[in-house]
């Protein structure tokens, strides 16, 4: 495939070169008595090579079959389209500072023509012309760090962007956002609330579910909710902001560790699950929603620990799992592994010799509850019991995403052993709560 | 006529939008129907602008988004599913859809495209909830006969139809979703309709094309007309919205003669010699004159703390009543503009003075405070300092156009054939693509499929209709135009009453009865079918027919058999026939001795209005004919 002809390969890129045209550029296609006319515009990667895609003066596209007997020339120099954003807002510099990073996602994604798809995008520019409310709240400086989708992100760009935000809170920004895809916003978000403790102010991760292109993208309003977050929330922590139901009326804040991507499409696809939101934006008024919470204070110095462990295992257990699985990752080096059991942490007991193994080993076996909501008793049947007496550590109500995190935040700031296994279970940013409250709508 | 049209150089095109009747949505598998009843749930929502592909954004998005309006969305869960809530991408192109659109465009001669590319089209007015509108264009220029004459079909597209409004609650929209997805085709001609009259007949050409495939939807609101119209000198408008087949013709005869009186105006303006720079957004705070005003809105406005701006416009003294069009006048095309950019209720004007309780005095101060001139016109609105000021700041516009001549706009058809202003015109900037759904390729051997097995075409189908049921060619064409041809087939199998019947029954029947205002267009088949069941089994006589399916318009949700029993029209018994006829004949004795069996024919007459439908002709005569000669 071709730099300048995106999509296009083999029959159809031939014609093209011959005729001299590119993207952009007025082409004439002759298939017998048909004419087509219209503008040269990229293909998908997915498509064939017998087709061609010009945009017609009404603006629809259409694809045309060239076989053999068709003709295709270049009849007019075509003006190249580009995103132009309009130009920035007056900055006013005495509001607050928000440093906004991007690492990509949808929400940091323009439509590019030229692609046939998304491009990453998020330049202080890009952001004003998507809220440009945001120019009456703060100054914005903008660092795009990468632009990824998050199903590609690992630890070395949550180690990343850990620095990254450090060094934008040492510049005495007053409250950090980071925008990020939703596949792994939970993960990160868990992630940063363990390498970077003592915040001294917000940090706001931010996503969106709809394009941003489109007009009902929740894109703005969810940026907006970043922003006045960073800008005038009371609190100092992690919290990822996302609308709170399918409405666009309000924003809630989610603590980093005790929020997960439940469902694939809604944009209020992310819950808290054991816990409460932290606060809510609603009717331009802020309101926090629990009772205690880590308060602002420009003093405080950030603690940045930003390594994590690579040798480190999240496995759900099912009926028929292997213990070889086990086996193999005990093998392999593994210094942890986190299982999302069954219930109240359960896991069947054909895999307990494997897991004596592990202990023997001095991995650290722990317990999370593939329910997700609930907290674990390990207590209550001989199961678990059982599982306790092998080593098996339960972790309570923290959720097996943020667990997985955590043990591997841990494990990369100790080889002590049984240092390890107290900072995992120390409630550190409350990734555990001790009450769990009814809450009759769980989704 | 026709040369009326052509010197001002009458050119217009045609857009007629049909719902498919297709199993599911165009792109999720919701039942595509609409709900009456209260929501199941709803949800709200507010659009922003975005930039197209070509990196402009849309100037009709950059207005709506002003409006600053919150939408509230209606649905339940019978017709909506997370895509029309635009919480899940869309699933593939309806199938079915792409295989009426094309039997239909192939049967106009159309060409049909090799890969069809869905696109999104920008609407930010609420009316779809990711502010776009799926579309994809099918086939490409065709053309229709109509009346010898050759009339060029430019394109056929797919696209979903948008939520419909519910009303409104202050600055929240109601929209309701149910119809949100159901697809649409859209057959648009080339501006090559050069009279009204042309512009009905291609209407009606096109709207019997669609129908002869049998799967589009019928009733009120399936099909809406679109027309693009321009004059010589005027500007290209967009009509949205024309229901009513009958309407279109009227439509472009008033928005003619709308254009007509723009450019008078804009000459009588030049008469006056008013320039562009005379026209100021200069507001004058006149909210003194009106401190002990009578009139209603003012002095609530007032009492709300609200000011009264007015704006003075040089020359325009006469020319906001003058009627542009019958029930159109510049100062309603001033009014509209000041209640989309200004949200407010509407605007007060000299030339309507002194109305509203406003009086000469507040006039003649308000004059004189703007120093108006006697060919001067004054313009003043009572509401928010925001509201006034962007209300008076769009009369300014729209009055300076007046100075050039006809704006281009987009405008939404009334159901008199009037016209009022609806947005400004999209530009090309608003499609870019819907990278979520995968082109579809139109093999050649499918293309060949489709053109073995097409429809009938109109005038075969006329012919064919002829054959069968004998009817004659004036009913079959009302029959084959209607929105019964279906209905009508499936009665004159099922029953054994006479096709003619029937189909006079369909057309004429329901065309008078629509007339006196009874609403048959909300008829199910099913109630029609029902009275001609009973018909046919004999419980009623076909003379009952405009009653009941009067009697049936005006009882929702009724049935044939409620009708004959609210109506009395059940057939009477040969017992009870008999009875009766026993006391026609003694009422009448003397004037039988006088007649004698020449006074058969009026008593028939006293019998059948005395029995009004609910007996057969024939059962009077035989029984009548039997008791005078024994008798």
């Amino acid at each position: 495939m071709s730099e300048d002809f995106p999509g296009y390969r083999g029959h159809a890129l031939k014609l093209l070169k011959s005729a001299g045209a590119e993207i952009g550029d007025m082409i004439r296609i002759k298939k017998g008595e048909e004419v087509w006319d219209g503008i040269l515009i990229p293909r998908s990667e997915s498509g064939d090579e017998y087709h061609v895609v010009i945009k017609m003066k009404s603006g629809y596209n259409v694809g045309i079959s060239i076989d053999s007997k068709a003709t295709l020339v270049k009849i007019g120099e075509g003006v190249k389209p580009k995103f132009t954003p309009p130009p920035l807002p007056e900055q006013n510099n005495s509001l607050p500072r928000v440093a906004i990073v991007s690492t990509g996602g949808t929400i940091a994604s323009r439509v590019d023509y030229r692609t046939g798809g998304v491009r990453a995008a998020l330049s202080a520019s890009e952001l004003y012309s998507v809220v440009p409310e945001l120019s009456k709240i703060a100054v914005v400086e903008t660092e795009i760090l990468f632009s990824i989708f998050s199903e590609n992100i690992t630890a070395k760009h949550w180690t990343a962007t850990a620095k990254a935000v450090a060094k934008h809170i040492e510049n005495g920004v007053d409250g950090v956002v980071v925008a990020h895809g939703t596949d792994t916003l939970g993960y990160t978000a868990a992630a940063l609330s363990f390498a970077l403790q003592d915040l001294p102010v917000p940090l706001v991760m931010v996503a969106s579910q709809r394009s941003a292109d489109r007009p009902s993208s929740d894109a703005a309003t969810n940026l907006l909710g970043a922003v006045k977050a960073a800008v005038f929330a009371p609190f100092a922590e992690v919290v990822i902001a996302m609308h709170e139901s399918v409405s666009d009326t309000s924003i809630v804040f989610h603590r980093g560790t005790k929020a997960r991507k439940c469902h694939t499409s809604r944009r209020d696809t992310f819950k808290s699950i054991n816990a409460s939101p932290l606060a809510r934006w609603e009717d331009e008024k802020f309101r926090v929603l629990t009772k205690g919470y880590k308060k602002r204070d420009d003093s405080r110095k950030l603690i940045l620990q930003p390594n994590f462990e690579d040798r480190v295992a999240l496995i759900k257990a099912y009926p028929d799992i292997k213990p070889e699985l086990i086996d193999w990752y005990v093998e392999e080096g593994c210094r942890g592994i986190i299982l999302e059991g069954t219930g109240l942490g359960h896991v069947g007991d054909y895999l307990f010799s494997a897991i004596r193994n592990a202990v023997e080993k001095d991995v650290i076996v722990s317990m999370t509850s593939q329910c997700l909501w609930g907290r674990l008793n390990m207590n209550v049947y001989d199961q678990g019991r059982d599982l306790l007496a092998l080593g098996v550590i339960s972790l309570d109500d923290m959720l097996p995403e943020t667990a997985y995190v955590k043990l591997r935040w841990v494990l990369g700031q100790t080889s002590d052993l049984e240092e390890a296994k107290n900072l995992l279970q120390e409630n550190m940013v409350n990734e555990y709560s001790s009450r769990t409250l009814y809450d009759a709508n769980i989704i | 006529m026709s040369s009326r049209y052509s010197k001002i150089g009458l050119k217009a095109g045609l857009e007629i939008h049909q719902q498919l009747d297709t199993k599911e949505k165009l792109f999720c598998s919701c039942e595509p129907n609409l709900f009456k009843e209260e929501p199941e749930f709803t949800f709200i929502r507010k659009l922003r602008p975005a930039q197209s592909e070509l990196g402009q954004i849309d100037s009709a998005a950059i207005f709506e988004f002003q409006k600053e309006t919150e939408i509230l969305y209606e649905a339940n869960n019978d017709t909506a599913c997370l895509v029309e809530m635009d919480e899940e991408p869309p699933h593939d192109l309806n199938r079915e859809a792409v295989e009426i659109s094309l039997l239909s465009s192939l049967m106009m001669k159309m060409k049909p495209v090799d890969e069809v590319h869905v696109m999104r089209k920008t609407v930010i007015d609420g009316s779809n909830t990711t502010g776009f509108q799926r579309t994809c264009v099918l086939a490409l220029n065709g053309e229709i006969d109509i009346k010898g004459k050759k009339v060029a079909i430019s394109q056929v597209s797919l696209e979903e139809d948008a939520a419909r409004k519910t009303g409104k609650n202050g600055k929240l929209m109601h929209y309701r979703i149910d119809r949100l997805g159901i697809a649409l085709i859209e057959v648009t001609t080339a501006p090559v309709i050069y009279t009204p009259e042309e512009a009905q007949e291609t209407a009606a050409a096109i709207g019997r094309i669609l129908r002869s495939t049998r799967r589009v939807r019928r009733g009120l609101g399936t099909i809406r007309q679109d027309v693009n119209i321009s004059i010589r000198d005027g500007a290209l408008i967009e009509i949205k919205g024309v229901q009513e087949l009958e309407l279109v013709s009227q439509v472009i005869e008033k928005e003619v003669q709308r254009q007509l009186s723009l450019l008078q105006i804009r000459e009588e303006l030049k008469k006056r010699g008013v320039n562009e720079t005379d026209i100021t957004d200069n507001f004058v705070d006149v909210t003194h004159v009106f401190k002990n005003t009578k009139c209603k809105v003012i002095a609530n406005a007032l009492k709300q703390k609200n000011p009264v701006l007015a704006v003075k416009l040089k020359g325009f003294d006469g020319l906001l009543k003058k009627e542009l069009s019958v029930g159109m006048r510049l100062g309603a095309e001033l009014a509209g503009m000041a209640r989309f950019w200004g949200r407010v209720g509407g605007i007060f004007h000299t030339d309507e003075m002194p109305a509203y309780e406003v009086t000469k005095e507040e006039i003649t101060k308000l004059g004189s405070l703007l120093k108006k001139n006697p060919l001067d016109a004054i313009v003043f609105v009572a509401d928010s300092p925001e509201n006034a000021s962007d209300a008076l700041k769009a009369v300014v516009e729209r009055a300076k156009f007046a100075l050039k001549g006809v704006p281009e706009e987009t405008r939404a058809a009334n159901d008199d054939g009037t016209t009022k202003y609806l947005r400004p015109r999209p530009g090309a900037a608003r499609m870019y693509p819907e990278t979520d759904v995968p082109p579809i390729q139109l093999t050649k051997s499918y293309i060949e499929e489709l053109n073995g097995r097409l429809p009938e075409l109109p005038e075969q189908l006329m012919k064919r209709l002829i054959e069968k049921y004998k009817v004659n060619q004036k009913i079959t064409k009302q029959i084959l135009d209607s929105e019964y041809l279906e209905l009508f087939e499936a009665v004159a199998s099922e029953t054994k009453i006479s096709p003619t019947i029937i189909a006079v029954a369909l057309t004429e029947t329901m065309k008078s009865l629509k007339r006196e205002g009874k609403h048959v267009g909300l008829l199910s088949d099913e109630q029609i079918r029902g009275m001609f069941r009973l018909i046919d089994l004999g419980k009623t006589a076909k003379e009952s027919i405009p009653e009941i399916l009067g009697w049936l318009a005006d009882n929702e949700d009724s049935t044939a058999k409620d009708a004959l029993e609210s109506l009395g029209l059940s057939m009477m018994s040969r017992k009870d026939l008999e009875k009766l006829v026993d006391e026609v004949i003694e009422k009448n004795s003397e004037f039988i001795e006088l007649r004698g069996t020449g006074a058969f024919g009026p008593l028939m007459g006293i019998v059948m209005k005395k029995t009004r439908g609910r007996v057969k002709a024939k059962l009077v005569n035989e029984i009548l004919k039997g008791k005078l000669e024994t008798g």
